[in-house]
């Protein structure tokens, strides 16, 4: 539906970037060099051979803010004219500003961008979820190169508890569940990727679920002191690097992959952005942007400075 | 809507288990009961020596009602990120939920209790004192039973409110009614967190009518307005100011008003 409406407002840009396209961009790694020169000498948007000019926009909570920010100074560090529009909202507001141009790129989630435009999206595992996405979207968007970083539900562990058990695995819990407790916030009792699917998936039964709230301070500190021995946190909470905790991987991919991507209009790529933008998704994975989201939400640096930094010592910057 | 409530509430799963209608009642009764006890056992003597005496008036008066003001939620959360290193097991969401409890319940048994005992009307008092009653017996004997109709009801009010925000200890992770009404949120299932609040109004009034009968069986009957108003309750002012010379005849002056209003 969403995607009609959006369609029908940007019918004219939507025509030409098709035609322009023609039938070359369903792959998505062929889209950023096949599709970029086609779209950017058809609209006219975009100077051609130039680095070109874009608006960086952000959703409205710290880390897509960070992440924002990385991508305005990637990209100014390749010369594209960048302006910046941050905290914008939620996802039901700034997609169809990017639609609409008031945006050009934005800091995307893959399996939450998916679950957007295809509420009956199946895809589950990284790769899945990334090559479903360029036919989901909108004519009008693409997604360049996915980075590792991941921000979704994770279970996590304390040091103590994963060494104790020897824990690296959600699988590793199963034989020792038993004996744990669980916290997270209260629908993870009944979410199918919650107390359920850890129990369908990794035959993992803990011996008793406490609900507490949404990654937040009770989580934490009930981890922390030993309340309870895992818990549901988001795998960027800053939390996990303060407080040393282990993040246990989920080889079945019970939580649907949410690597972090740039969303582009595509009337909007050069080769400069293209080059910008992927060189900091192949830079990104979740430790790095957990200890930079640390650095904004637990020391109070300023965004902008902390990507600074960052891009400077990966020479992005 | 209703009817959806309806039907949670009559379906048999929801009547047994550890997440059962049981299980929880009992947490929430023993969540509140426990509350208003431990207010009791501070507000009551508190209250009674601060009307017997009439002194720190303005500041505990101050300070209870400072207490109402707190935010239960803001301070319970508070108290469990504060003790959690150092308390281990449930005691940790326990023991914060029963303080914001408590701290609840305080001021309205507190201030019912002190003016209670503060409006036993001024004759009586000096009747008990001039048949020589000491302090303490004055104070058990004739203002307790006085102000017992006003305790009482700060002790209702009390408790209605205990019960009323018992549900917030599901909100670290305890049971009680609460459990339904944070997990219906929690999950949007609606019925159920309607479900929960029925059922904390449903305790909450059965509780309510147990304090009325209390108030029936413990209330003497002169105090309770059965003989109309108590001796010496209208005009306290003049009354007091004569008091010295009355005292003497205390005996005869007791008989004639029961007679005026018998």
């Amino acid at each position: 539906m969403k995607q009609y409406r959006a369609l029908g407002g940007l019918a004219a840009l939507a025509l030409l970037t098709l035609t322009a396209c023609g039938g070359g961009s369903s792959n998505p790694l062929s889209t950023a060099s096949s599709a970029v020169p086609a779209s950017a000498s058809g609209s006219g948007s975009a100077p051609a051979g130039g680095a070109g000019s874009v608006t960086v926009g952000s959703a409205n909570f710290p880390e897509n803010v960070l992440l924002a920010e990385i991508y305005a100074g990637a990209l100014k560090a390749k010369g594209v004219q960048v302006t910046k529009k941050l905290s914008i909202g939620s996802r039901e507001t700034y997609i169809p500003g990017l639609q609409d141009g008031s945006i050009d790129v934005i800091p995307e989630y893959s399996g939450v961008l998916l679950q957007y435009f295809d509420k009956a999206a199946t895809a589950v595992s990284s790769d899945d979820v990334y090559a479903a996405l360029p036919k989901a979207l909108p004519a009008t968007l693409q997604v360049l190169e996915q980075s590792k970083a991941e921000d979704k539900d994770a279970i996590v562990v304390s040091k103590a508890t994963a060494d104790k058990y020897k824990l690296t695995s959600i699988a590793d819990l199963a034989p020792v569940a038993k004996d744990l407790v669980l916290g997270g916030p209260p629908e993870f009792k009944t979410r199918p990727d919650g107390v359920p699917g850890l129990a369908s998936k990794y035959s993992v039964t803990f011996k008793e679920f406490k609900a507490l709230d949404v990654g937040g301070p009770l989580t934490v500190n009930a981890l922390k002191n030993g309340q309870v021995q895992a818990a549901d946190l988001f795998s960027t909470d800053s939390s996990i690097v303060t407080n040393g905790f282990v993040v246990l991987a989920d080889p079945k991919s019970l939580y649907t992959a949410q690597n972090v991507l740039p969303l582009i209009n595509k009337a909007k790529l050069t080769p400069a952005i293209t080059e910008a933008l992927n060189g900091v998704s192949a830079k990104l994975d979740t430790p790095t942007l957990t200890t930079l989201l640390a650095k904004v939400a637990v020391d109070k640096k300023e965004p902008a400075d902390v990507a600074a930094e960052w891009l400077k010592t990966n020479g992005l910057g | 809507m209703i009817g959806d409530v309806v039907g949670w509430l009559t379906d048999p799963a929801h009547w047994s288990g550890v997440d059962g209608i049981p299980t929880h009642l009992f947490e929430h009764v023993w969540y509140s009961l426990l509350a208003v006890v431990v207010a009791a056992a501070i507000a009551l003597p508190l209250g009674l020596l601060i009307g017997h005496t009439g002194r720190g008036t303005f500041v505990v008066a101050g300070l209870a009602n400072g207490l109402r003001a707190l935010p239960t939620l803001g301070l319970l959360i508070l108290f469990v990120i504060l003790l959690s290193p150092h308390i281990t097991g449930t005691l940790v969401y326990l023991l914060p939920s029963e303080i914001v409890l408590v701290l609840l319940a305080v001021p309205p048994i507190l201030t019912s209790t002190y003016a209670g005992v503060q409006n036993v009307p001024p004759a009586v008092r000096d009747a008990a004192e001039g048949m020589g009653m000491t302090g303490f017996r004055v104070l058990t004997r004739v203002e307790l039973p006085c102000a017992l109709p006003l305790l009482l009801s700060g002790v209702r009010a009390a408790t209605l409110q205990c019960i009323a925000t018992a549900t917030v200890a599901a909100y670290v992770s305890l049971g009680g009614f609460g459990r339904y009404v944070v997990d219906g949120l929690a999950q949007r299932d609606f019925p159920q967190m309607a479900a929960g609040a029925v059922l904390v109004a449903g305790l909450a009034l059965v509780a309510d009518a147990l304090l009325v009968l209390l108030e029936r069986l413990t209330v003497s009957p002169g105090v309770s307005g059965r003989f109309g108003e108590p001796a010496g309750a209208g005009g306290s002012g003049r009354v007091r100011g004569m008091s010295r010379m009355v005292q003497r005849f205390l005996p005869l002056r007791t008989n004639l008003s029961r007679q005026e209003t018998s």
